[in-house]
């Protein structure tokens, strides 16, 4: 196998179809620039895309591998070291309470794009990177993981609080 | 005929008080929705949880499992016809109340299933008819279950349910809180289902996840983040 460390960079569309980001992860440019940042396999969830990215196996190469779902993806998560998502809250949320890299990818094909506000928010609080099919290549050569604020993840104990509160409950 | 004249003018007295109750009964009902209940409460409530695709059945069941199971009992969960997953999370989750609580079965818990009033993508001309076909199902669901409480997050399929809730209230034939709390998806603008919800101020309490959208709309309630 090589005295490598294995190291795998996990992309994931939930159960959408965005072959735009599965073309841009499958082209030479992107293999390339995850292979300079020291990633040996690249493992592709590509749900309802039509786009089937290439299986490379060769040990100087950047493994490629793919599958289309998947009834948890949590443990590919776990297993990575970088996620490439699309921008689904779901597969956010996921990857940043599992504590890995991220790089979301809006995609520009749907037409009311309201998963985009979440990507770039997160993106401005440091949480994650946020890219574009085109612009994925620039975005992984310049990306510095090390930069990224780890996501102290929410819950519901407010709300319920104010629930409570408001039926007249008494404090616990 | 004489009946039929006697009729008419109790008839011509009877709409327009008629109407005039019904005005105030809504008023009544708008100013009393949002305002906290005065009495403490002990016993259970009963509650309507609407759950939708995407991320929507993730954030409520963060909700759900943080509520207080002997304060928010029975649960009636409600998801659209053609939404396969969300009953079954939910259905998964009840069954672990049930067999870490060392229960019965479950007996506290029920799953139903609601015509949606728009599929994703679905033009808005059609979707006039198939609201009007889900708000009259969903008027039945509220009628036959009478919900105390209503959680909902913004699927489609909350819109229909929350009116229907309203509307029984008006008529004063039950009263629900409804409680609805926007996803986090929405950051900087609410999603349809919220809008309408917020404008006509059909919600009791209304939460949005991010601050600034608690500063665009003032009457919401910012309360951190479900996830």
């Amino acid at each position: 196998m090589g005295g490598r460390e294995r190291r795998m960079v996990f992309v994931t569309v939930g159960t959408t179809c965005f072959d735009a980001l599965v073309k841009a992860v499958d082209s030479e440019e992107v293999k390339e620039a995850l292979l300079h940042k020291g990633y040996t396999e690249l493992l592709v969830q590509m749900g309802r895309g039509t786009y089937i990215p290439s299986k490379v196996s060769a040990n100087s190469a950047l493994q490629v591998d793919y599958f289309t779902f998947s009834q948890s993806i949590a443990d590919y998560i776990r297993e990575a070291s970088l996620v490439i998502s699309h921008a689904g809250s779901g597969s956010i949320f996921e990857t940043l309470r599992l504590g890995k890299p991220l790089i979301v990818v809006v995609n520009e094909d749907l037409m009311d794009n309201h998963q985009s506000e979440l990507a770039e928010e997160l993106a401005d609080r440091k949480h994650l990177l946020c890219a574009r099919p085109q612009t994925l290549q620039e975005t992984v050569k310049a990306m510095d993981l090390n930069n990224l604020l780890p996501y102290m993840p929410g819950d519901a104990k407010q709300v319920v609080t104010r629930i409570n509160k408001f039926l007249g409950f008494p404090d616990d | 005929m004489q009946m039929g004249l006697d009729a008419l003018p109790a008839a011509s007295y009877a709409l327009p008080v008629l109407v005039s109750l019904l005005t105030v009964r809504f008023f009544y009902v708008l100013w009393r929705s949002g305002q906290p209940s005065s009495r403490p409460r002990v016993a259970g409530l009963r509650c309507l949880i609407v759950l939708g695709s995407g991320g929507h059945t993730a954030e409520m069941m963060n909700i759900v499992t943080m509520l207080q199971k002997n304060r928010f009992t029975p649960r009636y969960y409600v998801a659209a016809l053609t939404d396969n997953m969300s009953l079954q999370k939910a259905q998964v989750y009840e069954q672990s109340l049930v067999q870490s609580g060392g229960k019965k079965t479950v007996k506290n818990a029920h799953f139903t299933q609601i015509c949606r009033s728009r599929e994703v993508g679905q033009s808005y001309i059609t979707s006039i008819a198939t609201t009007l076909l889900a708000t009259l199902h969903a008027m039945w669901l509220v009628i036959r279950i009478r919900p105390k409480v209503i959680f909902c997050n913004g699927p489609g399929t909350c819109f229909p349910l929350c009116v229907s809730a309203f509307l029984l209230k008006v008529l004063g034939l039950g009263w629900s809180s409804i409680f609805y709390i926007e996803s986090i998806a929405r950051v900087k603008k609410l999603s349809l289902s919220g809008l309408l919800l917020y404008k006509l101020r059909i919600a009791d309490q209304f939460f949005v996840q991010w601050p600034q959208l608690q500063q665009k709309y003032p009457r919401a309630c910012y309360a951190g983040r479900l996830m």
